[in-house]
């Protein structure tokens, strides 16, 4: 049992250093530059593993686990667990641009109905703003039935 | 403002009882697959397209959007696209934000004996009610009610992030960090067939707090 304590505390500071760059604010040359150095060091790990096999063993026993292969398994979580987290808040970051860009377009696009169908009582003079709840107290647009849709603001 | 998502065979008729008391009606279609946008157009409402569907939350804010930047726009109401709503309460909205020194008026079907709905939806409702209060600290009766009205420069102040249903918390926690001022206002939420068959289902009770709280 007290063999396994090293890797525990490895696993258990990994997923709190997860935790932490989570925390940290998103973008800047800091975040992508840790982001690289950490992939350059898996992969330099994986090419080490590959090449010497049996220092995955010692490397295990070290830190009280049985075998190579359960230390790989370790590894791969630790790494699968880092890459959802991170592509979690990628896809946010990414829908939250995604979102503002269609806001802007749709407000660019938006159609005003044909002058035929405008009420009534859509006529301009009557628009005083706080005058009737009729006139001025409108969910949203001040569109009148003569403006086109090219010149909304 | 009306948020539009494949709501064909309602939106027209939702648009024409409106427009004689709100000249000015906003749907902002989410990508409907179907002619809602056309259906809304003809019936004399500005449509505003998103491109492809976001969800409700954005809707709403681009509805506000759109709103604040016409100049006449001096109170906005957001109204529910399905015809569950009815015009003469958001008509006694607006007229309360007239009158009254308020920033916000939120309509809540729970303040009269008016709206009836199922024991699983209430205690749903309830459970996000007492959701709120602890993460707002405001206390409401309803929780998710999508018709509201905000003065213009109320709804300037609101900013929504939460693209699909967690919307409703995220309001209310706007008008506690803005300090705005707001109320209550009984609301009669009608549920027909239709409604019902297309409503929210209660498993996106679920997503509304992954939503919260995977952020």
């Amino acid at each position: 049992m007290e063999s396994q304590l090293v890797i525990k505390v490895i696993l258990i500071v990994a997923f709190a250093a997860f935790a932490i760059f989570l925390m940290l604010p998103g973008r800047g040359a800091r975040h992508v530059a840790i982001r690289r150095l950490v992939m350059v060091l898996v992969l330099a790990l994986t090419v080490l593993a590959v090449v010497f096999p049996n220092t995955l063993n010692a490397v295990a026993h070290a830190v009280g686990i049985g075998r190579g292969a359960d230390l790989l398994l370790y590894g791969l979580i630790v790494v699968f667990i880092g890459n959802t987290l991170l592509q979690q808040r990628r896809s946010h970051h990414l829908e939250r641009q995604i979102t503002l860009l269609a806001r802007r377009q749709a407000i660019v696009e938006a159609r005003l109905p044909e002058a035929g169908n405008a009420p009534a009582a859509d006529a301009p003079a009557g628009a005083s703003a706080s005058a009737a709840v009729s006139a001025a107290a409108a969910p949203a647009v001040s569109e009148t039935a003569s403006r086109r849709p090219g010149t909304a603001d | 403002m009306v948020p539009l998502f494949n709501e064909e065979t309602v939106i027209a008729s939702v648009v024409e009882n409106a427009l004689p008391v709100f000249p000015h009606i906003v749907c902002v279609d989410d990508g409907s697959s179907d002619g809602s946008a056309a259906a809304a157009l003809a019936a004399g409402a500005v449509v505003v397209p998103h491109p492809i569907n976001l969800g409700q939350g954005a809707a709403l804010q681009t509805g506000i959007d759109y709103a604040i930047a016409q100049p006449s726009c001096s109170y906005l109401v957001t109204f529910d696209a399905d015809g569950q709503h009815l015009v003469a309460d958001a008509q006694a909205m607006v007229a309360r934000l007239e009158s009254e020194p308020l920033d916000v008026v939120l309509g809540s079907r729970f303040l009269d004996g008016r709206t009836e709905l199922g024991w699983l939806k209430r205690l749903v409702l309830r459970t996000a009610v007492v959701f709120q209060r602890a993460s707002a600290g405001i206390h409401l009766t309803d929780a998710h009610n999508g018709l509201r009205a905000f003065t213009r420069d109320a709804a300037a102040k609101i900013e929504i992030r939460q693209n699909r249903m967690a919307h409703a918390s995220e309001i209310v926690g706007e008008i506690a960090k803005k300090k705005l001022r707001y109320t209550e206002q009984p609301v009669h939420v009608v549920y027909t067939e239709y409604s019902k068959a297309k409503g929210q289902s209660l498993w996106n009770s679920i997503n509304i707090l992954a939503d919260l709280f995977l952020n």
